[in-house]
């Protein structure tokens, strides 16, 4: 009952925050972070795997459409979903002490920053070799996508304490 | 068939991976042609209600910057006017009430409610669309310059893309000496832009303004784009490299115009007569 809620109020929090705070505060040009993603990582583990592709398929055109680039979000997002249930069956060791929702707090602080990096690397580069289509400036795609990766896992971790406490 | 079926079952997330990665991938083929796509883009009502609602709130905290913009404006055109020159003194009052044969430009305010420079392809929405007279492939300027090119409307927002956009270049010339050739955006600082097909003959230096060429039918003649910052001899070709400083500070642009060419049409038909007879005679 309380999930019901909890999820479509997470998913149009996300969305708002990605649109009209972090892709209007450009650091430069150089740092874009993504925190959407953080409402497919926090989707519970025991979810269907086509339920998260779907969920990731119409999160990333949602951003899309705000942002003029349809298809680009949605391409890298529906990725990392598909990603999500082999990069957790990869991380977790012991599967009975395993919560079903990610979370710093539920899971504890060592996986779920371990899960949430691999995520967002896969994400952040893909979506950024995606949108400059060349491998002109690979080095310069590169470290932006790097530097982006840092800064959304920081502020995903940060968002832990503040927000999505419960 | 039956074991093609459950083969497909059995690995239906996969394939359903596959349908959705396909179905974005067409998105992202099919938005290279601006014209063509008519969704998902942020001339929509709802996209526009978020960003214009957001907007407002922003503007307020930016009001002093907007103010000195403006006012800046105002200093510029007075000047333009000449001191004496205010319009109830010319003699014949006619002249500015009129339009003459050279009149060719309409202006539209309108004010930018969502912008972009971090992408390789950015774009703008306005507060403005089909109600006020904004149309597709409309020129939007400010008082420093070029912004961008009108390509989506709705009823009341438009969208458009940016100067700062890889897939799109402006026909410029060197205001010195006339020469001109195409200013584009290579996508890496939002501040400069680079200035390409000027031959190596030309006599170029660092300072000389870049301004629009009037070839192209979305800018009048003479609107600033940039001064050359740097200029060297590209290997392999006849052409110079020139980088450009954009005069148009990309971060803090709020209040622009849109330009209609009354006379798009009419130059338009004409060009493209002439590209027939070249072919038929």
């Amino acid at each position: 009952m309380k999930s019901r809620i909890k999820y479509p109020v997470m998913f149009v929090t996300l969305v708002l925050i990605q649109v009209l705070l972090l892709n209007q505060v450009n650091f430069g040009g150089f740092l874009n972070p993504y925190i959407y993603v953080l409402f497919i990582l926090l989707l519970p583990v025991s979810l269907p795997r086509y339920q998260v592709l779907l969920l990731s398929f119409f999160t990333g055109l949602a951003i899309d459409w705000f942002s003029n680039t349809p298809g680009l979000h949605a391409s890298a997002t529906v990725l990392m979903g598909f990603l999500r249930s082999p990069v957790i069956s990869m991380t977790t060791q012991r599967e009975s002490e395993q919560s079903d929702y990610p979370g710093l707090h539920h899971t504890g602080w060592r996986w779920f920053v371990t899960y949430i990096s691999i995520l967002v690397v896969i994400h952040h580069f893909f979506l950024f070799f995606l949108d400059v289509f060349s491998f002109e400036n690979f080095f310069r795609t590169l470290l932006r996508s790097m530097a982006s990766t840092v800064f959304t896992v920081f502020i995903i971790v940060l968002s832990q304490f503040l927000i999505f406490k419960e | 068939m039956r074991n093609l079926f459950r083969f497909i079952l059995h690995n239906h997330v996969f394939f359903l991976f596959l349908l959705l990665e396909i179905l974005s991938f067409i998105f992202i083929f099919n938005f290279n042609h601006y014209q063509k796509v008519r969704f998902l883009n942020t001339s929509s009502e709802i996209t526009g209600k978020v960003y214009d609602s957001f907007s407002k709130m922003y503007d307020f905290f930016r009001l002093p910057a907007i103010n000195r913009e403006l006012s800046a404006e105002n200093a510029r055109l007075r000047s333009i006017l000449g001191v004496s020159g205010t319009p109830g003194e010319i003699a014949d009052s006619l002249v500015s009430h009129y339009p003459s044969a050279d009149y060719q430009f309409n202006f539209i305010p309108a004010r930018i409610i969502n912008n972009t420079v971090n992408r390789q392809q950015n774009f703008l929405t306005l507060d403005k669309g089909s109600l006020d007279g904004i149309k597709p492939e409309m020129g939007i300027i400010t008082a420093n310059g070029v912004v961008g090119i009108v390509t989506h409307v709705s009823p009341s927002y438009a969208s458009g893309i940016s100067l700062l956009n890889t897939r799109w270049n402006v026909s410029a010339k060197l205001s010195r000496n006339g020469y001109f050739g195409s200013l584009v955006w290579d996508g890496k600082d939002y501040r400069k832009a680079l200035l390409n097909d000027i031959p190596f003959h030309v006599d170029i230096s660092a300072g000389d303004t870049v301004v629009t060429s009037g070839y192209s039918v979305f800018f009048p003649e003479g609107i600033l784009l940039g001064t050359v910052e740097s200029f060297e001899k590209g290997g392999g070709d006849n052409f110079y490299t020139i980088r450009v400083i954009l005069s148009v500070d990309f971060k803090a642009i709020s209040y622009v115009e849109v330009i209609e060419n009354i006379r798009k049409s009419e130059i338009e038909n004409i060009t493209r007569r002439n590209g027939t007879d070249e072919i038929t005679d």
